[in-house]
């Protein structure tokens, strides 16, 4: 159905680095296709080049070869600063270790993204607070990361993903770092954000059990290769 | 990113480390300061050298003769010698009209006379020279033991050091004692028959006594052996110097000359101008009324040149303890990458274009310079004020007047501020440049 309009299309990506006199082929020849709307679970063992496979798909890495079209903009071309403008707008990114300052407040960590993209003052205390009610966590909005729960740090991670409304959310092992029941919370949640029109999200995992069970999709990935697609369940 | 949010994002930062960041910051003050108090010197030494220079008198003033000035040893021959139609008497009509001319702010005669002074008793021979109120300003009697004239009529004396001490050992021990001036005066005679027109008047020298009360001693005597003439060594108000009416050197001369007026000459009369620019234009004036006009070179000219190298070297050294608070803006800064690299990826994982990280990093350097343009400024007025606090201290033991040997301008508070704002900017290049070409996807890696 998406085909015509899928929210991302990879066409033989390959990212190589060179370390010394070896090459490491850390993504090799890569083509896959996200439609818009889908879950998609990447797995795959460490090392095996899922995380930076996501990093091409977030713009955060440039690959070697092949391409990379995004919401029908081929990263590859574009500059440095048409990269942070669609990180800005078009996708946001969820980390396995949260990643969220320690010296700021959930209110202010989840205002960053709001900051960098300009959005005016009068503004952002209701788009902080509504993507905070999003992951339920709209009472601790002064509290700072350090006096919240592993799960309620990856909620707001996850509030700070969606507060510029983007129309991608990636996920680099966002249950790594808790428990098998916050885990599938966090799963949950984003199961939920899914329901949104046009939210298309690409999760890497190496929990297959989990992936089944929220992902429309499952790619399977090894030494940089895609060693399976998967089909639409 | 907006200017408001940087700002905030930066002050955020900078309270994180606060004690690095307030070392780094009291270096940049420390070099400021340096800068300031060198410059402040500079500029107070300079206010000084001026001000004393206009006290003087010497740059301000014209001294006029009258044409046929008698020739003075080793003068050539003056080219005015032979009689001019125009010259004419220095007298007090002349002394009227060059007091009219603009820009002129005082007219007044140099009145000295050799004569003998009587004190306990006992003659000395000495130079007496009649002081104009305006003389008061000089900064010749700053220092002086005793008191100016204190009225310009009032038959006062002030000694020179070295006469107080022909006079008495403790020169101190001399004021409020009173003293006789015996002196000559000139008494104008009435024409006698058969006497043509040329001939008429002379005059007749009379010996007096005047008693005159000791108020001060005065190391010199302000202007002193400026224009040829001897300096003064009893001191007297010009006014009192008038109204005695003494017989002087040019009084010979002119009862030769032209004196068929009963009205006063004067072998010389000093005029004030407003300023030392005012000078040149004035003499030619001078010149142009049919007298001999003589003036200083305006000195505040090459002293503006000597201060400008005298600053310029102050400021190298001054510069160089900012020199080394640059460094500690970059050290400061690199270090603050290290510790912030997982900080910096998040941003840039969150849509920061590299600009805005640099400009993170401009920012925070910018905001330690200005602080630290603020402290420094501060402290080095008060280094300032130190040192003048100090030297007065110094001088007041040894019974010499406070003089001001820094100040701080305006322009050098806004020196002192812009520049540490642009030295720290200028440190914050390398680091801004380092952060923002941060690859995102090693320093979120980064453990």
């Amino acid at each position: 159905m998406t085909e015509l309009s899928p929210a991302i299309r990879l066409r033989s990506v390959s990212r190589h680095y060179v370390m010394g006199e070896s090459v490491i082929h850390a993504v090799n020849e890569v083509s896959l296709v996200v439609p818009t709307g889908e879950f998609l679970a990447l797995l795959g063992s460490s090392g095996s080049g899922k995380s930076t496979l996501l990093n091409l798909i977030a713009g955060l890495d440039r690959p070697s070869s092949g391409s990379v079209i995004a919401e029908g903009q081929d990263l590859s071309k574009m500059s440095s600063l048409e990269l942070a403008r669609y990180r800005r707008q078009t996708v946001g990114m969820v980390f396995q270790s949260f990643n969220l300052l320690p010296r700021m407040t959930l209110e202010e960590n989840v205002e960053l993204p709001l900051r960098l993209a300009e959005v005016d003052r009068s503004e952002r205390a209701a788009r902080v607070r509504e993507a905070l009610e999003r992951v339920g966590l709209e009472r601790r909005i002064g509290h700072r990361p350090s006096e919240l729960s592993g799960g309620e740090q990856q909620r707001t991670a996850i509030a700070r993903a969606l507060v510029n409304r983007p129309k991608i959310l990636l996920a680099d092992e966002p249950t790594g770092n808790l428990d098998s029941a916050t885990g599938e919370s966090i799963l949950a949640l984003l199961r939920e954000i899914q329901k949104n029109p046009g939210m298309t999200i690409i999760m890497v995992t190496h929990e297959r059990a989990l992936a089944e069970r929220f992902a429309d999709r499952l790619a399977v990935m090894g030494d940089g290769k895609l060693l399976s697609n998967g089909a639409p369940r | 990113m907006k200017f408001r949010d940087l700002s905030d994002l930066a002050f955020r930062n900078l309270r994180e480390a606060v004690l690095r960041n307030s070392l780094t910051t009291l270096g940049v003050a420390v070099g400021v300061a340096s800068l300031v108090a060198m410059l402040s010197l500079g500029v107070g030494l300079q206010q000084l050298a001026s001000s004393r220079l206009a006290k003087s008198g010497l740059f301000d003033s014209i001294f006029v003769t009258p044409r046929t000035s008698l020739r003075r040893p080793g003068a050539g021959p003056p080219a005015t010698r032979t009689p001019d139609a125009k010259a004419r008497p220095l007298d007090a009509d002349a002394r009227a009209e060059i007091s009219l001319l603009p820009n002129v702010i005082e007219v007044y005669p140099q009145i000295r006379f050799f004569t003998e002074v009587r004190y306990d008793g006992k003659p000395f021979a000495t130079m007496v020279a009649g002081l104009p109120e305006s003389s008061k300003a000089s900064g010749a009697f700053d220092g002086m033991q005793g008191s100016f004239f204190s009225s310009p009529n009032a038959d006062e004396a002030i000694l020179q050091a070295e006469l107080a001490k022909e006079l008495n050992p403790q020169p101190s021990a001399l004021i409020g004692k009173d003293l006789i001036l015996r002196y000559a005066e000139r008494q104008s005679l009435p024409a006698q028959p058969g006497d043509s027109a040329e001939n008429s008047g002379g005059f007749s020298v009379i010996p007096k006594d005047k008693h005159l009360r000791i108020i001060g001693v005065v190391e010199t005597e302000p202007a002193s052996g400026f224009g040829g003439f001897p300096s003064g060594r009893l001191l007297i108000p010009l006014p009192l110097a008038e109204t005695l009416r003494a017989a002087q050197v040019n009084d010979l001369r002119d009862i030769l000359r032209d004196s068929s007026s009963d009205k006063p000459t004067y072998s010389s009369l000093t005029v004030r101008v407003q300023s030392p620019s005012l000078v040149e234009a004035t003499e030619a004036k001078l010149k142009d009324l049919g007298f001999s006009a003589f003036s200083l070179l305006d000195a505040s000219k090459s002293l503006r040149i000597f201060f400008s190298v005298f600053d310029l070297l102050l400021g190298i050294f001054g510069s160089l303890a900012l020199a080394v608070a640059t460094l500690g803006i970059i050290n400061t800064l690199v270090m603050a990458i290290l510790e912030r690299r997982r900080e910096i990826g998040v941003l840039k994982a969150l849509g920061a274009a590299d600009r805005d990280v640099k400009e993170l990093f401009f920012v925070e350097a910018g905001v330690m310079g200005l602080f630290g343009g603020v402290l420094g400024t501060l402290l080095g007025w008060l280094i300032g004020r130190s040192l003048t606090l100090g030297t007065n201290l110094y001088l007041h033991r040894q019974n010499l007047p406070g003089v001001d040997i820094s100040s701080v301008p305006w322009w050098l508070v806004l020196f002192g501020i812009g520049f540490a704002v642009l030295v720290s900017l200028a440190a914050g290049l390398y680091p801004a440049s380092r952060a923002a070409r941060l690859d995102p996807v090693q320093a979120l890696r980064y453990e």
